[in-house]
């Protein structure tokens, strides 16, 4: 990374994901508090359903594009050691998206676009929202196309060798995004912008949504990658060990990229567009998909072992005690991996195809995602960004201590925040309302979880408030000594001597992508042209 | 000729050995062994109680025109409601629209199989009754057909669970579950325009 203009591409991509992040932070706060009731004055549900359908755009959809692009450029540099390809388009493709962002934020934050981010019609939002977020997307297709020619260039000039883990996994990244992000704009340039500009008077509901739950499942595997990445790549060199199996690393990924794609109808479990044998299929693919995370938890806990080993841990779990807490990248993972457990289990209900009746649309599922995606995976792009950071600005961190105690913070507000809010859901809260009026016993019972819930929202606000803070303090920094550092990817145990092309290369996984999905939606998605259906007209809200 | 067949599992072979050629620690084996089987008993439970117990999300693709439910002879207004038909089945006709479920209160008896059918008058919404599994989406255009039993008496709210608007809060009625012996049957009151 000695390259000033790629430094330059990450740190801007990196940046917009940041101030989206700090500024959806404050969103998220206000929101518990206006949600609590505690505070009459507060009470608007036009603010707050301006401010939700905001911070989730920020965060889900700006905070992790951006970061994941900028991430990429800097695996891509640094692994095949090569300069980005056709930087002019790498630029184009940022302008287009922070555009498309700039351009989505302007109905959303006047209020025209309270359509929350799933915006499934025939509820329609200025067409503004629907054009800025697809320039978004087509801003993100500019870098998933420069990291697969990035990625086919290298193996071209290295016939036979392996492919650098790190950079198999980001175009396998791009490979996803690709396919996943086809649901959603074929909804959206088909549907909801021709609805919005009155081109056409009415649109299919279930067939919209049948589109964006192609979408709604990869997506969350599109934002965890970089995470995945962070695991095999970062994690066991920063801890002083071994990666403990290359081959296994890319197996995950594979059984990642290609099982998350057909199995988006866990969403739509409680929907009546679709039968249930369907339902029942992608429900089965939803398990399968647990394999490669619970394969990439034993990879990682067994790195981490063989590193709390070598720093002379003992016993059933003294290696434990042995490994560098203090280590920003070290500590993360192990949070991570906490949050991951109870995420995980929360992700096993909610797969449970029947029992989904319980939990669906209640808060458990919020509840269900800021753990898994605000908790194990945020907390990774955290490590990353300490990670990456002194050596995008060639400045040493401003401070470690204060990186820990935002790790901490953040895992401890996410506790307080994502416990009472599964727990409301149990107690049948539904998801997605801006203050309790209903004239029922039952809600009496919810108070004291919406007021530790507030409690949750300050801790994790003064956490993210410390984390960009640190970082823009690292960059200021006016010194000038040098910072040499560079990137260092884990070694594997065993040297990796013979791997097959199909771990190799992304060809024939694209394949079996397209018949999977032509099995598990070409017939879903063509019985709607089939039978005799009626279109909704466009509604506001 | 049988070229071809053998050519494709001579290929599928080969593939196999590349993969065994590769180096997979024989503890991450047996963990691997050890998730498929955790996994392959979740999916065998579900899938054994789809097939054999009939335990299914709501799947019945049925259509409706959610523009003129006044005029659809089912989802007339006098039709809403809860009715016993001919079968002695009970059946629940709802309307969810912005901001209620109509009708805006109904008695139900406990441990009986209620089916109900709900569809929606203008946007998207949900329907859940807190502590039970009455939970579907109503999508407009379709009708979402449940069928199931509320074991305890008492009173219950039915919650809009899906974002409809900006009144989405104000979105709920109740569900009186009487006990099955002091249940009694609604007299059906006659459609207009029906011969008394």
């Amino acid at each position: 990374m000695n390259d000033a203009a790629t430094r330059k591409l990450a740190l801007s991509h990196l940046w917009v994901a940041f101030a989206a992040f700090i500024v959806a932070c404050l969103m998220g706060e206000y929101q518990v508090l206006e949600r609590s009731g505690f505070i009459p004055a507060l009470d608007s549900a036009p603010v707050y359903f301006a401010s939700v359908s905001t911070h989730g755009v920020l965060m889900a959809f700006v905070l992790t594009t951006f970061f994941i692009m900028g991430f990429g450029y800097t695996i891509a540099t640094t692994s095949l050691k090569q300069p980005v390809w056709n930087q002019p388009l790498a630029w184009g493709g940022f302008g287009l998206a922070l555009f498309g962002v700039v351009l989505a934020a302007i109905p959303l934050l006047t209020g025209k676009a309270s359509v929350l981010y799933t915006f499934y019609p025939p509820i329609v939002a200025h067409a503004a929202f629907y054009i800025g977020a697809t320039l978004l997307v087509v801003g993100s297709w500019v870098w998933c196309a420069i990291m697969l020619v990035m990625f086919t260039q290298w193996k071209k000039a290295n016939p036979g060798q392996a492919v650098p883990l790190a950079m198999f996994a980001t175009a396998a990244n791009a490979m996803l995004w690709l396919w996943t992000s086809a649901g959603v704009a074929l909804e959206v340039l088909f549907q909801l912008i021709p609805l919005s500009l009155g081109w056409i008077d009415t649109v299919d509901p279930g067939l919209a949504r049948t589109l964006f739950a192609w979408t709604l499942h990869p997506i969350v595997y599109f934002w965890l990658i970089p995470a995945y990445i962070a695991f095999y790549v970062f994690v066991p060199k920063q801890a002083g060990g071994f990666l403990f199996s290359d081959e296994m690393a890319r197996i995950a990924f594979i059984v990642l990229a290609v099982f998350a794609l057909p199995i988006g109808f866990h969403h739509l479990y409680m929907d009546p567009e679709q039968a249930k044998g369907w339902k029942l299929l992608h429900g089965i693919g939803t398990f399968v998909v647990a394999l490669p995370t619970l394969v990439t938890g034993f990879t990682v806990i067994a790195s981490l072992e063989i590193a709390g080993r070598l720093r002379g841990g003992k016993g059933l779990f003294g290696w434990i005690l042995t490994l560098p807490w203090n280590n920003t990248m070290v500590l993360s993972v192990i949070l991570a991996l906490l949050m991951l457990i109870f995420g995980g289990f929360g992700g096993i209900v909610n797969a449970s195809y029947a029992m989904n009746a319980m939990i669906h649309n209640t808060a458990w599922v919020p509840g269900h995602f800021h753990l898994i995606f605000g908790g194990t995976t945020i907390i990774m792009y955290f490590a990353i960004a300490y990670y990456l950071w002194p050596m995008l600005v060639r400045k040493p961190l401003f401070s470690n201590a204060m990186a820990l105690t935002q790790l901490w913070t953040w895992f401890i507000g996410m506790v307080i925040l994502t416990t009472p809010w599964h727990i409301l859901g149990l107690l049948g809260q539904p998801r997605r309302i801006s203050s309790v009026v209903y004239n029922n016993l039952l809600t009496l019972a919810w108070k004291p979880y919406e007021l530790a819930m507030i409690f949750g929202g300050l801790i994790l606000l003064g956490s993210a408030c410390l984390f960009v803070y640190n970082l823009a303090k690292t960059q200021m920094n006016p010194s000038s000594e040098a910072f040499a550092q560079e990137i260092e990817f884990a070694q594997p145990i065993h040297a990796v001597t013979s791997l097959p092309e199909y771990l190799n290369s992304l060809t024939l996984w694209n394949k079996v992508i397209a018949v999977l999905m032509a099995i598990s939606f070409g017939f879903p998605i063509l019985q709607f042209f089939f039978m005799k259906t009626f279109g909704s007209s466009a509604w506001g809200y | 000729m049988q070229i071809e067949p053998s050519k494709g599992i001579n290929h599928l072979r080969d593939l196999y050995a590349q993969f065994n050629a590769i180096h997979i620690d024989q503890l991450e084996r047996r963990w691997i062994a050890i998730s498929l089987m955790v996994i392959g008993l979740f999916v065998g439970i579900i899938t054994i109680d789809a097939l054999f117990h009939g335990i299914n999300p709501p799947g019945k693709v049925e259509t409706i025109d959610s523009a003129s439910l006044h005029l659809s002879k089912e989802f007339a207004e006098d039709n809403l409601g809860v009715q016993v038909d001919e079968k002695g089945a009970i059946i629940i006709r709802m309307v969810a629209g912005r901001y209620s479920f109509f009708p805006k209160h109904i008695d139900v008896p406990a441990e009986t199989p209620l089916t109900f059918r709900w569809v929606s008058m203008d946007v998207l919404h949900g329907v859940h009754i807190p502590m039970t599994n009455m939970s579907t989406m109503i999508v407009p255009g379709y009708v979402a057909e449940i069928t199931t039993t509320f074991p305890k008496p008492g009173e219950y709210p039915l919650l809009c669970n899906e974002y409809c608007g900006l009144g989405h809060n104000h979105m709920w009625s109740n569900i009186s579950v009487i006990a099955k012996e002091d249940w009694k049957a609604p007299v059906k009151s006659p459609a207009k325009g029906e011969q008394q």
